[in-house]
């Protein structure tokens, strides 16, 4: 039994602090980490394994720890945490161990974590003896160096341009010396660094690794080295120590002891471990060479030491290259990568030689190479048998090394013993692949401080305030929130849209319009560069005057559509899908920049700049009228298309015939800090007749009824411009980028799909978007025709009604086409896509 | 991540910048006349080599400006950034 002894060790006996494990309360010191103090009451923190269900208990003294996972309740909470590894706060620590290994997700994790960014000229990680070499010379030639050191001791390495990091693990190792770190700040709270170093000098130094024998994973069996640790660090030591090893290093832990030797390389091997209270009663050992001869050997613990392995996983990240030292029986880096040292014993400087030989005698199914997995040498043997012969196909086969704990203590007597069993030599099946993170890392403490209303910007209109007040429903439209609709009383959506549609069409109403992208282009080239954009001319159109366009890909497909009004002749404001407003900037830019650098034209976003309402119906003139007395509103003089600067109500204001809905409309676009005071002008204008404020759902209406196609919506990438039936926009005059593509065999094709509209056959019926069209009322298998681009319900049709893109549509008005939904199968009529006021009669009022 | 040598702001992380594909794609100098195989390597053809490559970066974040990089797609070692119209480092 390990107990603490009177005096020594790393802690501090002064104070007194309160631990509670599986609700019994254990007392630590200052210094103590969760193991020193369960230990130190005499406890294994004994638990559960996964799968055999064997009793389990501390094996290390560090984060290679394989057994002694536990849940933290308190003052944080998270599943299976190396209990070694965890320092005892100074108040409030609770844990509990776990049957089975099976953690548990708790509650949120509301702790404020929060991340940096860094660069500095040398990132030392790991601050034993060469690592705190290292960082002492790069600091005293004036480096700016940070040095990480997972541990909580402190680190002695000082310097005006030296920051040190304890309790912080270096958890990835990224392209071009960027390193990832993860540090401690409180018990609760952790801040994620992300560093760009000039040198990365890996000094994370060696785990020690157990031997593979008979009942190796009983309590009271631990590493050698863990053995030292707890009782030079932590004042705490077993009674009655036994050391089992093939190495030196090994040996000089049972001098340092005075534990019994069972040396390996004597021809001495343990086949057999007896459990006792507090550990071991006693451990059964054998000739090499004559198993059954063994001898009772009483001890209360027994240290083992088959090796050590570099800790190299910074390294291995990056595929670093690593090669077998056969002498040591370990990977150890074969060069470093660029701008990267390996040192210490990391580079495995210092370890000892380790006797040959792997698999040793006695009951295989009882001798466990992986003990957080339950994976024994009977286990590596079968999947041998299998004929399985690649060390990766062994782990997914056994799961060795695929635990909590990624197999640290476990991976490499996993690979040698696979070997010996196939008949290769040790390190000839080569080693799994090492990924980030080096320890489990909670999404909480990456997403840090974004989340919740933080985790992703919300862009609003100037007019928000007054869609709030209204208790507007908000739609996402990319990062923007965009009134959906504006209900009123009990009214659902259905009902609310059907109001704002008929207001729309019957009288006056108001949409904030102002999350459309506008782009300024601006230079002598503007109108040339927009021809070559645009599938219809730019250079023809008069300033003042504006023209609806469409934008194609070089594939020919439709990219955007937009209004660009002339406000001088080198100068246009484009308008963009509002979602796509930074693709467009970014495309135009392109073509700009890699192309045609020749062009003498500058593009400027100016949509945070400008808010626009649109004010649309048969009495939008009504509402207009007595704001801008001077300015002539009537269609002759004021035409569709045309632009004037005017003031409104007193704001400097443009003003646009420009409609989404085919009817008489006005654009008003004022700057931005002007946006509120517009809208609540229009509207007190607007009540005499009634206006109603309508969102994005009965735009979307308005817009479908009239046939007009949102880009995203109707076209998926996949759509032309005369897929859409509108050759009308597609220039026969310039060239334009897309143009040629137009001409090839696929988007020739006679059986592509192209915009219809269509009347469901029961018109209460609302075919869902999205649904696939097939040409029969039958069971399936049947062709898919087509599919459901939109579908509402139209107040104005008194109906319900789709558009959708089908196969020969254009040619097939008239025609009944099925949906098969899994409620029924739904006819419906082809018909153009036009469905209200073919004649455009309405939008000139 | 990468540490992209932006020719006009030097050294920045990744992040600020989109990738733009296989540089020197040439946009067909006239269009109209090219035929569709010629316009197929245009719009779909992309070189995919293990090893050296020169690909087209954007310094989104930043000055916003196209560039041309050549980069190893195995160990992702940057050789050098270079302008547009301009030869490539060795």
């Amino acid at each position: 039994m390990m107990r603490r002894l009177a005096g020594g060790g790393l802690i501090d006996r002064s104070s007194k602090l309160e631990v509670r494990v599986d609700g019994v309360s254990v007392s630590a010191h200052p210094g103590d980490t969760l193991a020193s103090a369960a230990l130190a009451a005499g406890g294994w923190l004994q638990s559960t394994s996964t799968v055999h269900g064997r009793p389990r208990g501390i094996m290390s003294a560090g984060a290679e720890e394989a057994s002694a996972l536990v849940q933290v309740e308190a003052p944080w909470s998270e599943p299976l945490v190396a209990a070694p590894a965890v320092e005892i706060p100074l108040q409030g620590l609770a844990a509990s161990t776990l049957p089975g290994l099976r953690g548990r997700l708790t509650g949120d994790d509301e702790a404020r974590h929060d991340r940096r960014h860094a660069h500095c000229d040398v990132l030392v990680v790991g601050a034993g003896q060469a690592g705190t070499a290292a960082a002492r010379e790069a600091a005293g030639r004036g480096a700016r160096v940070i040095v990480a050191d997972r541990d909580f001791l402190p680190v002695d390495v000082d310097g005006d341009q030296v920051t040190v990091l304890i309790r912080t693990t270096a958890v990835g190792s990224y392209d071009d010396n960027f390193v990832v770190l993860v540090q401690r700040l409180s018990p609760e709270r952790r801040r994620v660094w992300h560093v760009r170093a000039g040198e990365v000098v890996i000094a994370t130094g060696a785990y020690e690794r157990p031997l593979v024998f008979p009942g190796n994973d009983r309590p009271g069996v631990m590493l050698a080295g863990a053995l030292r640790t707890y009782r030079e660090r932590f004042a705490v030591a077993p009674e009655r120590p036994a050391v089992f090893t093939n190495n030196d290093a090994g040996l000089d832990v049972a001098r340092t002891l005075d534990a019994i030797v069972i040396d390996l390389r004597r021809g001495r091997t343990v086949v057999g471990t007896e459990a006792g209270p507090g550990g071991l009663a006693a451990v059964l050992v054998a000739p090499i060479d004559a198993p059954a001869d063994a001898e009772r050997v009483e001890c209360d613990v027994l240290g083992v030491s088959g090796g050590f392995d570099p800790v190299l996983d910074l390294h291995r990240h990056r595929r670093g290259p690593v090669r077998w030292d056969d002498r040591r029986a370990c990977f150890v880096p074969d060069g470093a990568l660029p701008g990267q040292r390996v040192v210490g014993s990391a580079a495995g400087e210092g370890l000892p030689e380790v006797a040959a030989g792997w698999l040793l005698p006695g009951e295989e199914a009882a001798a466990y190479v992986d003990l957080h997995r339950d994976v024994t040498v009977a286990d590596l043997r079968r999947a041998v048998n299998a004929g399985l012969s690649s060390i990766e196909h062994v782990k997914r086969y056994t799961l060795a090394g695929t635990g909590a704990d990624q197999g640290r203590t476990a991976k490499t007597n996993a690979s040698a013993i696979s070997a010996e069993l196939l008949g290769q030599r040790a390190g000839d099946v080569g080693t799994t692949t090492t990924r980030p993170p080096v320890e489990p890392v909670p999404f909480a403490v990456l997403a840090g401080r974004a989340r919740g209303d933080r985790f992703d910007p919300v862009r609003t209109t100037p007019i928000h305030d007054w869609h709030v007040e209204q208790g507007a429903v908000f739609e996402d439209v990319g990062q923007w929130k965009r009134p959906w609709f504006y209900p009123r009383d009990s009214e659902d959506m259905d009902a609310a849209v059907l109001r704002e549609c008929a207001a729309a069409r019957e009288a006056v109403a108001m949409m904030d319009a102002s999350t459309l992208g506008k782009i300024d282009v601006q230079g002598p080239d503007a109108a040339e560069f927009l021809n070559r954009l645009y599938t219809n001319a730019m250079d023809t159109l008069k300033v003042g005057r504006g023209r609806y366009f469409l934008m194609c890909r070089a594939d020919g497909m439709v990219f955007d559509d937009g209004v660009a009004l002339r406000l001088a002749d080198d100068r246009f404001l484009t308008t963009t899908t509002t979602g796509n407003a930074a693709a467009v900037l970014d495309w135009m830019e392109e073509w700009l920049q890699t192309e045609w650098p020749d062009l003498r034209v500058h593009l400027t976003s100016v949509t945070e700049q400008l808010a626009t309402v649109a004010v649309v119906g048969p009495r939008a003139r009504d509402l207009l009228a007595p704001l801008v007395p001077d300015l002539d509103l009537s269609a002759e003089g004021f035409p569709f298309m045309a632009a004037h600067d005017a003031a409104v109500g007193g704001l400097a204001a443009r003003i646009a015939r420009v409609s989404f809905s085919g009817e008489l409309a006005f654009e008003v676009t004022v700057p931005g800090f002007h946006g509120l005071e517009l809208w609540r002008t229009l509207w007190a204008s607007g009540e005499p007749f009634g206006v109603t404020a309508y969102g994005t759902e009965t735009m979307h209406v308005l817009r479908a009824e009239k046939g007009y196609v949102i880009v995203g919506q109707e076209t998926d990438g996949t759509v032309t411009p005369l897929d859409l039936g509108m050759d009308w926009i597609v220039s026969k005059a310039k060239d334009f980028v897309g143009k040629r593509a137009l001409r090839r065999t696929d988007t020739t094709r006679a059986d592509r799909k192209q915009l219809v509209g269509l009347l469901p056959i029961d018109p209460h019926v609302r075919l869902p978007e999205g649904a696939q069209l097939v040409d029969v009322d039958s069971a399936p298998p049947a062709a898919m025709i087509g599919h459901v681009t939109s579908s509402y319900h139209s107040a104005a049709l008194g109906r319900t009604f789709a558009l959708a893109m089908v196969r020969r549509g254009s040619e097939r008005h008239g025609e009944t086409v099925y949906a098969p939904l899994p409620e029924g199968t739904f006819p419906a009529t082809i018909a153009d896509p036009v469905l209200f006021d073919p004649q455009g009669a309405r939008r000139d009022g | 991540m990468l540490l992209i040598p932006c020719p006009w702001c030097g050294p920045r992380d990744e992040i600020e910048f989109r990738y733009g594909g296989e540089a020197h794609v040439a946009y067909p100098a006239d269009p109209p006349v090219v035929d569709d195989l010629e316009l197929a390597r245009y719009i779909f053809y992309r070189g995919n080599p293990k090893g050296r490559f020169q690909e087209r970066w954007v310094h989104q974040q930043g000055c916003r400006r196209w560039f041309n990089l050549v980069r190893d797609t195995v160990t992702h070692e940057i050789a050098g950034s270079y302008l547009p119209g301009q030869e490539p480092p060795a």
